[in-house]
């Protein structure tokens, strides 16, 4: 490992990851790798040597490969022969990596940001059934009564609404827990009837 | 007989060979998650409705990434996937089971991410130091509350839905209870308390089941005719013609890219 003293090495690094950081998310290309919280660090360890670490949103994300050429692109066209681009899981990102200017664009660009400060897990909706119910159950519970105690903890607070992105409704329905990604649920609004995507916690 | 294709160049990983139980256990994990995988792709244009269609897909896709990092902690991904025969598979018997109807897809759905988020959990949660398995299982934990809560979703209103839906959700519940004893038979290299993870499961299914206005299958989970040895590479009929599906293409056009 070379000496990490030189201050001209670390103004490098520094705007290396800029540069990283800055390359656009594949998927939401409206976010920047930064943004999305899954640039993990950026090592500068010797001349035209650089170590990235990135972290996929959800483990099957396809989007990771893409990410990697991204970065080592840029990395090229900036001097960087030699980059190394490793996938790491621990500690498991988290959507409150996401940044607020991250949050900010999601919603500029009419997906409903993730909710913050809250453990992970899928927040509880009542199930809404159709018109046609066999027998209704004596008491509909919430789904929170049907989760196992392992995931209970992080389903007992109310969760604060998911608002529309058009029109700031917080009149929201859930259509399905998973939309065109992974990372996505799809929602629609019961006051300007536009369905729109959520990023969902985890 | 070996159907490894004899024109490959290299030899696939040998998943016979003593491994340490580190791997036994990404290789169990791993292939659990590669087989529900694959079962799950199976209904790209066959789903009831759309969002199911993009569910089920997601769900698949999780299962896939789960897959292929525990895959990799045991060798080269796309051998152990493609090359190995079907005694080499450590999956429980359950993921491989056939799709049948929607309701049976639930049904196996409920099973299976109920059991894996809290395996995940408990993994994610132990006092070992973070390895490949802990760090996956901390990760894919968060995905899997989500697998589990789309099957509960289902299973609620199937149970609870009509005559003919209610019917088809308990013969799903029935078809597949037989497996679910397996899940529970611990696995070399799973250091977790695995009584109090069957405990909790069975609580949580049982909840979950009669919620929905369904009965808990009453039947043993696990008989002479359960077999129950997937983990030890004994599995059932339809798995064959699985694995034909997943690995033809593969063996096939050795190398091929895109």
């Amino acid at each position: 490992m070379t000496a990490r003293t030189d201050p001209a090495d670390t103004a490098l690094e520094a705007r290396l990851r800029e540069l990283a950081g800055a390359v656009a998310d594949p998927e939401l290309p409206v976010l920047t790798l930064a943004e999305l919280g899954v640039l993990r660090e950026l090592r500068l360890l010797g001349p035209g040597r650089v170590d990235v670490e990135l972290t996929p949103t959800y483990t099957g994300c396809p989007a990771i490969g893409t990410m990697s050429a991204d970065i080592a692109r840029v990395l090229h066209e900036h001097g960087i022969p030699e980059v190394t681009v490793r996938t790491v899981l621990a500690p498991a990102w988290s959507t409150d990596d996401i940044t607020a200017e991250g949050r900010r664009k999601l919603a500029e660009f009419g997906i409903a940001p993730p909710r913050r400060n809250r453990t992970s897990g899928p927040v509880p909706v009542p199930v809404e059934l159709g018109p046609i119910r066999r027998r209704r159950a004596a008491a509909p519970a919430p789904a929170a009564a049907l989760a196992p105690a392992a995931t209970a903890a992080s389903t007992a607070a109310e969760p604060e609404p998911v608002r529309c992105p058009q029109c700031g409704s917080a009149d929201t329905v859930l259509l399905s827990r998973f939309s065109s990604t992974a990372c996505k649920a799809l929602r629609r609004c019961e006051s300007c009837r536009e369905p729109f995507d959520h990023f969902k916690e985890i | 007989m070996s159907l490894t294709d004899p024109t490959s160049p290299e030899s696939p990983q040998s998943p016979q060979s003593p491994e340490p139980s580190g791997n036994k256990a990404a290789l169990a994990l791993g292939d659990d998650a590669l087989i529900l995988s694959h079962r799950l792709g199976e209904w790209a244009g066959h789903a009831p409705e759309l969002e199911e269609e993009m569910a089920l897909a997601n769900i698949a896709l999780d299962l896939l990434g789960q897959a292929r990092t525990l895959l990799s902690l045991v060798g080269e991904e796309d051998d152990l996937a493609f090359l190995r025969e079907e005694r080499s598979f450590r999956n429980v018997q359950l993921v491989e089971q056939p799709n049948g109807d929607f309701a049976r897809t639930i049904a196996r759905q409920l099973y299976f991410s109920t059991y894996q988020e809290l395996l995940y959990g408990e993994l994610a949660g132990g006092d070992e130091p973070i390895s490949g398995i802990t760090a996956l299982a901390g990760k894919a934990v968060k995905e899997t509350a989500y697998h589990r809560d789309h099957a509960e979703h289902w299973t609620l209103r199937l149970g609870d839905g009509t005559e003919e839906s209610h019917q088809r959700m308990q013969r799903g519940l029935d078809t597949l209870w037989r497996y679910t004893g397996e899940l529970f038979q611990p696995v070399a290299g799973v250091d977790v308390n695995w009584q109090a993870i069957r405990a909790t499961w069975t609580s949580s299914v049982t909840a979950v089941i009669e919620q929905s206005t369904l009965t808990v299958p009453d039947g043993p989970q696990e008989s002479p005719w359960a077999a129950g040895a997937g983990r030890q590479g004994v599995h059932t009929e339809p798995f064959g013609r699985l694995l034909a599906e997943m690995q033809h293409l593969h063996r096939s056009h050795p190398g091929a890219s895109w």
